[in-house]
């Protein structure tokens, strides 16, 4: 589905990402983790296209299309979806006209007809149970005056509406308590399936325990030093990351 | 706020200026008025070189086609400036070799300014030049800056000894005509302090300017050049006090900065002329010019000033961000009491790209006093990625001062992002009764909480004037809550 | 430049004219204004006040001047098109600055209610008119110019503690088939515990150059309400300067609107005078301007009196060469103690060559008081604008849906439902370019 080959960019002429090589099938749940400053982000923002970070080298395909050749909104309406790690408040803009534009644009690029207004709140409705997220929330202005709980949960309310082939969750779980934490994971657990895909971007493992990934790669200093099943992430809880650098580097100093 | 406190806030706010003194000593004066002869007199004096008569005079022939400004926030009464001596200084040498030569009383009188001329006595690792009246002193450490190649000296040993870096360099960012009180300034500036820090250069201590006005009658014009070459640093500080005297003088200085390439200036000053007395008579009328360039790539430069004195002050440190990624930041604390009157802020112009400017202005006023923060921003039409930043405060204590924000926007590119945001407010009650409560005095609450609320600007200066400021501000508000 | 002889030979040729269409009151405040505008002038490239916007270029002998009401041709189904759905109002027409309905001068609605022209009040209520006209405007030589000449215009009496339910709606209609300056006189009176609200809108039916020079006075006593809304829609060949004051009474409610879809050149002032305890306004403004139009909002609140609070909220949204200006002054005068004042005015630039200037000012002369301003020049948030594209929302709609949220802070206000459904619209339809017939035309708009 994703296929990341040697893939490295900068901000700012400063090398984040430094050759990145990375599969993902359907039906797979990929865990990303990595200490602060490792580039999970940066990694996130490329493959969505916001364009703070500028890609110097290598592929990406989803699909088997160029993915670093289209535009953001396309990225989206060809299956792609970021659970942001700070969801953006935008007032004045509704949640009901936006959720409604973003499914539209969606449905009129796989060449099907606007829903009717009916139709979205039925939809609505049905997908608002998923997270547990209340009809006060959806009848704000986007994310403004949410808490942090309730913007992850509105992340993940999107998730279910636009219905992705493959998500990306950047750090859903920071900033986040246990039963919101639970609520989230639960939602992306009901939204898998054997076609689409996730990768879990983390800095903990805890999110991990709820969604269980297939694979966890370790992010460092802008490569993936290491990769591994679950249990590798259960290894990162307990000794930290240092004996990773150690192993890799031969020092505990990464940078 | 109620009665009480009312009179509490009136006693304290009887503390008086402490630099009102005068130094009896020997003063050469020329006869008061301003013509050409004056201006060519003043020259001669000082043993200038022909381009700069040509210049002085220049600036003298436009200045008498201009007429004072009145755009300003201010009631200015009449200055007659035929009545005015453009020209006093102590008798002395032309500059003292050693300290041994000086005058006891001069000496003296800088001592009783915390400025002692003395190296050996001196703050650590400041370097000064005194300037009394009409002429530069002693410039302290001289020597030891020279070691690096850096020039501190008066104005006047500049104009004789670096006649190419003064011809480069003087009228380049505040030309003769730039304004009414800068064209007076170059007909008749008499003295002031010079500074070029050459390529790479971090000067190692601060350079500092006093300027005192002791003679009666007479006007202050001093004119500071400051550059700092590609990659070089320098941090300046500039004091001020003047006596008491009933009649008001006039006090029109400029100051010129150039930041080349990557070079950094940071320059601070606190402002204390003699404010005039609680009725409003005597006084400095305060007319300066201060403007700065940042003129070569990722240069930048640093305005701050704490300004307490002046019966008027009309001021507006500003910057012109011509470089890529310059960057300029504009730090004041203006304090008001009595029947002051201050008209004060800065313009950020923006020219090159990624240019950015930060403005935090805290204006306070008492008493009977008029405080009003005037600022431009301009972005112009090329300055991509222009940001600006302006946070303007007033607080107001007592129910008669004024406090007024006139700040201009001016923007002329899509991609800049320019952000003016300004609040007035009274000094809050409850807070000086929560430090009532805690047995803290009406007066002492007053100088804790303006110094808190002015602490973003205070964290600017050098530690050494940062404590000298608060107290500054504190002795200023004496007695003002009311 | 100098066209200020202009205007003194025109008085000169019409003072007859004018006087004897004048009660004596009236006389002396032509006389008093003309002598204030020959001595004063038209204000120079360096008036503060008029800094972003020089004005004198434009009053020059190129339009055509008529004291008295010329006959138009026009179908009067036009104006129809100014119809709101679902807003029942009372409908007054003002064809180049006069009043149409010349057999019916002056109505009277339920309540005492009188509306009509300004001409007709003159005659019938001259002492009523004497005692509030020109009493609070200031000294800008426009409004003189406007006091001199001006003959007609809308007038409105509400008397005390009556309330007028429906809105009157005022549409100001140009039409002409020559270069015509237009200079009316609008004068509204609230009797204390009145309330009235007024809609206004401007519009251009021919393509030729017009040039208006307004003034509005409104007085509201005692606890008064009055809702004011405007939007200014003239094709961009049209000149408009438009002086609004405000004077308001004890506890007295004002709310104004001023939204500006299409002009030329358009120059507002605004007025606002709070002279009685517990008075509160609540001014906002809006404009879009796009090819090389020009919005210059100037407005000033005075606090004369302590315990009143207002309140500005003005937008821009400039596109193209267009060019807009803020200048908004609060003074708050020595005793008006516990005032609240607030002032924010923020812009979006959309292209290289848009230009907005902006001063927003305070001027404080009492301590208790809370008074803030903020102003900002900017684009759409980048960050708001990916995380829509994020959720496959075009570049071109989501940009739509943040200036249409950042509008839409304006339209909020508007608390007449249809005609917050109306505007919603017409914002709408003006930044998706829909609206931009106005070259000739922007009334057609319905």
């Amino acid at each position: 589905m994703l296929t990341i080959k040697d893939l490295k960019a900068s901000i700012n002429g400063k090398e984040i990402l430094k050759g990145i090589n990375l599969q993902v099938n359907p039906g797979e749940v990929h865990a990303i983790m990595g200490p602060n400053g490792s580039g999970k982000s940066t990694l996130a923002s490329v493959l969505t296209g916001r364009d703070y970070a500028e890609v110097t080298h290598g592929k990406v395909s989803f699909l088997g299309e160029d993915l670093l050749d289209m535009v953001p909104e396309d990225r989206a309406r060809k299956g792609i979806f970021l659970s942001f790690q700070y969801p953006v408040e935008i007032p004045g803009v509704s949640m009901v006209n936006f959720l409604k534009t973003a499914i539209n644009e969606h449905r009129k690029f796989k060449g099907l007809p606007a829903l009717s207004a009916s139709e979205f709140l039925k939809l609505m409705r049905e997908k608002k149970e998923i997270v547990e997220i209340s009809s006060n929330l959806t009848n704000r202005a986007v994310n403004e005056g949410f808490s942090g709980g309730e913007k992850k949960k509105n992340e993940i309310f999107q998730m279910a509406l636009l219905e992705p082939k493959l998500s990306i969750l950047d750090e859903t779980d920071s900033g986040l308590d246990i039963d919101a934490l639970r609520i989230c994971a639960n939602g992306v657990n009901k939204l898998k399936t054997a076609e689409n895909a996730t990768i879990v971007i983390t800095h903990y493992q805890r999110l991990l325990d709820y969604i269980v990934p297939d694979f966890v790669h370790v992010l460092m200093n802008g490569q993936i030093v290491k990769s591994g099943t679950k249990e590798l992430a259960y290894e990162l809880e307990e000794k930290g990351y240092d004996w990773i650098k150690k192993e890799v580097f031969g020092t505990e100093d990464a940078q | 706020m109620n009665e009480t406190n009312d009179n509490i806030l009136n006693e304290v706010t009887q503390g008086d200026y402490k630099y009102g003194f005068v130094t009896d000593i020997d003063t050469e004066t020329i006869p008061k008025g301003l013509n050409e002869d004056v201006v060519r007199l003043i020259s001669a004096k000082k043993n200038e070189p022909e381009f700069m008569l040509e210049w002085r005079l220049k600036a003298f022939r436009h200045w008498q086609t201009l007429t004072m400004p009145t755009w300003a926030h201010l009631t200015i009464p009449e200055i007659s400036y035929q009545d005015i001596i453009y020209y006093a200084a102590p008798k002395q040498q032309a500059k003292y070799a050693s300290l041994d030569e000086v005058d006891p009383e001069l000496l003296e009188t800088f001592d009783k300014l915390g400025i002692p001329l003395n190296e050996r006595n001196h703050l650590a690792g400041v370097a000064v030049d005194a300037v009394m009246d009409s002429i530069s002193v002693k410039t302290t450490f001289r020597e030891t800056l020279a070691e690096k190649g850096i020039i501190f000296c008066s104005m006047s040993e500049a104009i004789r000894e670096h006649p190419d870096l003064v011809k480069k360099y003087l009228g380049s960012v505040v030309p003769s005509t730039d304004n009414f009180f800068a064209a007076l300034n170059s007909a008749v500036f008499s003295d002031g302090s010079f500074c070029y820090v050459p390529k790479g250069i971090r000067c190692p201590m601060e350079l500092s300017t006093y300027f005192r006005i002791n003679a009666a009658n007479t006007g202050q014009f001093e004119r500071t050049l400051l550059i700092a070459d590609e990659g070089a640093y320098v941090s300046y500080l500039e004091g001020c006090t003047a006596p008491q005297r009933d009649e008001n003088q006039l006090h029109a200085a400029v100051v010129e900065l150039v930041a080349m390439e990557n070079a950094e200036i940071k320059y601070s000053t606190v402002q204390n002329w003699y404010p005039g007395n609680k009725e409003g008579k005597g006084g400095i009328y305060n007319f300066v010019t201060k403007r700065g360039i940042c003129k070569g790539a990722n240069s930048k430069i640093s305005w701050t000033q704490v300004e307490t004195g002046s019966a008027i002050t009309w001021k507006y440190p500003s910057c012109i961000l011509r470089g890529d990624n310059s960057s300029a930041e504009f730090y004041s604390v203006a304090v008001t009491n009595n029947h002051q009157q201050a008209d004060t802020g800065t313009k950020m112009i923006h020219i090159g790209k990624n240019t950015r400017s930060r403005i935090v202005s805290k204006g306070i006023s008492a008493g009977l006093s008029n405080n009003s923060y005037r600022g431009l921003v301009k972005v112009t039409r090329g300055a991509e990625n222009a940001r600006n930043f302006s946070q303007c405060d007033s607080l107001l204590l007592g129910s008669k001062c004024g406090s007024h924000t006139f700040p201009y926007l001016e923007v002329d590119n899509k991609t800049a992002k320019v952000e003016h945001e300004a609040t007035t407010s009274k000094i809050g009650e409850d807070q000086i009764f929560y430090c009532n409560q805690r047995g803290i005095s009406t007066e002492d609450a007053v100088g804790l909480i303006v110094n808190g609320y002015a602490r973003e600007v205070l964290n600017q200066l050098p530690m050494e004037f940062a404590v000298e400021a608060q107290k500054l501000l504190a002795i200023s508000l004496e007695g003002s809550v009311g | 430049m100098d066209n200020t002889n202009i205007y003194t030979a025109l008085y000169q040729e019409n003072k007859e004219l004018l006087q004897s269409l004048s009660p004596d009151f009236l006389v002396k405040l032509r006389e008093d204004a003309m002598q204030h505008f020959i001595q004063k002038g038209f204000p120079g490239k360096k008036d503060e006040s008029y800094k972003y916007t020089y004005l004198e270029p434009y009053f020059n002998n190129g339009y055509n001047k008529y004291l008295s009401p010329k006959n138009i041709q026009f179908d009067v189904n036009e104006i129809f098109h100014c119809d709101v759905p679902k807003l029942d109002t009372h409908v007054i027409l003002l064809v180049n600055g006069f009043y149409f309905d010349a057999a019916n001068p002056l109505k009277t609605l339920p309540g005492d209610v009188i509306v009509g022209s300004f001409a007709q009040a003159v005659k019938e209520y001259p002492e009523l008119v004497a005692k509030y006209l020109g009493k609070y405007t200031s000294g800008d030589s426009f409004v003189a110019l406007n006091t001199a000449f001006s003959r007609d215009g809308i007038f409105l009496y509400v008397p005390k503690g009556k309330v007028v339910e429906k809105p009157i709606q005022v549409i100001n209609v140009l039409i002409s088939d020559e270069e015509l300056m237009v200079q009316h006189r609008n004068l509204v009176i609230l009797e204390p515990n009145s309330q009235a609200r007024v809609v206004v809108c401007d519009h251009t039916l021919s393509p030729n150059k017009f040039l208006t020079n307004a003034v509005t006075e409104v007085y509201l006593g005692e606890n008064a309400t009055f809702d004011h809304f405007k939007v200014q829609n003239e094709h961009n060949d049209s000149v408009q300067v438009s002086h609004t004051y405000f004077y308001q009474d004890k506890a007295s409610s004002l709310r104004t609107s001023t939204i500006t879809l299409h002009g030329g050149l358009v120059r507002n002032n605004l007025n606002i005078k709070l002279d009685g305890e517990g008075a509160e306004c609540h001014a906002f403004g809006l404009f879009v301007t796009d090819q090389a139009q020009h919005v210059d909002n100037s407005v000033f609140v005075d606090h004369a009196k302590p315990n009143c609070t207002s309140n500005q909220l003005f937008k821009g949204i400039l596109d193209d060469q267009s060019n807009g200006a803020f200048a908004g002054r609060i003074l708050v005068d020595r005793d008006s103690q516990k005032t609240a004042a607030y002032q924010r005015n923020s812009n979006i630039l959309l292209s290289d060559e848009a230009k907005m200037d902006s001063k927003p000012q305070l001027e404080i002369y009492a301590d208790d008081v809370k008074c803030s301003h903020g102003a900002t020049v900017g684009q759409l948030d980048e960050d708001a604008l990916f995380y829509l594209r994020a959720r496959g929302i075009s570049e071109r709609e989501a940009k739509l849906m943040l200036m249409y949220a950042f509008a839409y802070e304006i339209i909020d206000e508007i608390k007449i439902e249809p005609l917050h459904v109306r505007m919603a619209d017409l914002i709408e339809r003006r930044l998706r370019g829909d609206l931009t017939r106005c070259n000739n035309c922007a009334v057609n708009c319905g």
